[in-house]
């Protein structure tokens, strides 16, 4: 009797422990069955400066899927960014994706404006339309510098 | 002159050969122990035993600490957010420095004061006794029946008790934040989802898992070489050997923090 107690004391710790770890890992950290059979698009952008991988895309302000890889095409210099979405999301072909920033510091996000065309994309095509990240002091410096050559 | 010059210097080579001769024993301590985990079967009975002890037992203090732990939190962050008008953002922090850094660290302190202070009274007393002698002398493999089960259970249970720190810390920040200042739930407990990856959980428990293993490793072998390390002995050695075990664990645990925080971010 003693001795089942311990062995139950201590299922029961395990058990809570295991729980809060699940409850860690899958609902904060969002560890979700994004398998490699779901819908996948890559996009390639001219800078995807400040892009993380695990940044979440946005359709319509609503979260839809998440960055899953980036690298670099070392042929073109083009970042190439793998999105993964939500079951039953299908783009159009011409989708426009834009990497945008939430708030003034915060994190870079991927803003998907779906397209109307009746040609989708399917599981692996290339998303062609992209806009890259703004950078501010990249605006800045061209306004600065496109206003001395005006009064020159 | 010269002869102080002379003492001093000697004991500075006392000091240097000591420090490597204990790091040494420590390394030599640690193998002894795993190695008993593939020369005789699994010691689960034992084990168990040492996770009520070392785990369950402890889950109150880790609630309420967690709990406290969590509430100051975001106590102190709502204080300096709402000076940037970013209060959204109370969630994302606690979650983040309760998963990432403090949790572990906390949990892992609590763990040293109420678990290896006693490991390492009740070994150097052991010792003391003259039981790992007897236990030698009836062919009872010391490390395979005292050492194995403790450090087992310390790994089994710092991760666990680290993931409910979170949880409970988690939770006090949201009954300060939420409840007390009225930050809206949606932005505290959705922003904590955007914002923690499954990398940081996974540090935290890289973390918690190491810090279980440096405590008791420390604890049990400040214990077992009283007789070698201590100058003196009986009630005072223990005492000695128990206060040089809760400041070396505690201080090897916050420099393996920072080598895996280094290595991982």
């Amino acid at each position: 009797m003693k001795k089942m107690n311990v062995n139950f004391i201590v299922g029961l710790f395990i058990l809570f422990g295991m729980g809060s770890m699940a409850y860690l890992s899958v609902t904060i950290a969002g560890v979700s069955g994004y398998s490699d059979d779901s819908y996948q698009l890559i996009a390639k952008f001219d800078s995807s400066s400040g892009l993380k991988e695990g940044a979440f895309i946005e359709i319509a302000g609503v979260k839809a899927g998440k960055v899953t890889n980036i690298e670099l095409d070392k042929e073109n210099f083009e970042s190439v960014a793998t999105f993964v979405f939500e079951h039953g999301v299908i783009l159009a072909e011409d989708t426009i994706a834009s990497i945008r920033t939430s708030g003034i510091i915060g994190d870079k996000f991927v803003k998907i404006s779906p397209g109307a065309s009746d040609d989708l994309l399917k599981s692996g095509d290339e998303i062609i339309e992209t806009e890259s990240s703004i950078s501010i002091e990249e605006l800045v410096s061209k306004y600065i510098f496109s206003s001395d050559t005006d009064n020159e | 002159m010269l002869a102080v010059i002379k003492t001093k210097i000697e004991h500075l080579g006392d000091v240097g050969i000591n420090l490597v001769e204990s790091s040494g024993r420590l390394g030599v301590f640690l193998f002894n122990i795993l190695a008993r985990l593939w020369m005789y079967r699994f010691p689960l009975e034992e084990t168990i035993k040492q996770v009520l002890f070392i785990g369950a037992k402890t889950v109150p203090l880790i609630l309420i600490s967690g709990l406290f732990t969590g509430m100051v939190i975001a106590l102190q962050f709502y204080d300096t957010l709402i000076r940037f008008g970013s209060v959204e953002l109370l969630g994302a922090a606690v979650a983040m420095s309760l998963i990432r850094e403090l949790g572990p660290v906390m949990a892992a302190l609590m763990v040293i004061a109420r678990v290896g202070s006693a490991t390492c009274a009740e070994i150097g007393i052991m010792r003391n006794e003259q039981q790992f002698d007897a236990l030698d002398c009836m062919a009872i493999d010391s490390y395979h029946y005292v050492m194995l089960p403790r450090l087992l259970a310390a790994i089994i249970s710092v991760p666990l008790l680290t993931a409910m720190f979170d949880t409970f810390g988690i939770g006090g920040g949201y009954i300060v934040g939420v409840l007390i200042h009225g930050v809206s739930d949606g932005a505290y407990l959705v922003g904590m989802a955007d914002t923690i990856v499954w990398n940081d959980v996974w540090m935290g428990i890289i973390k918690s898992f190491l810090f279980g293993l440096v405590i008791m490793w420390v604890c049990l072998a400040k214990g077992f070489y009283l007789h070698i390390e201590q100058k003196q002995s009986g009630a005072v050695g223990v005492s000695q050997a128990t206060t040089q075990a809760v400041v070396l664990s505690a201080v090897l645990m916050l420099f393996v923090d920072y080598i895996v925080s280094s290595l991982m971010l």
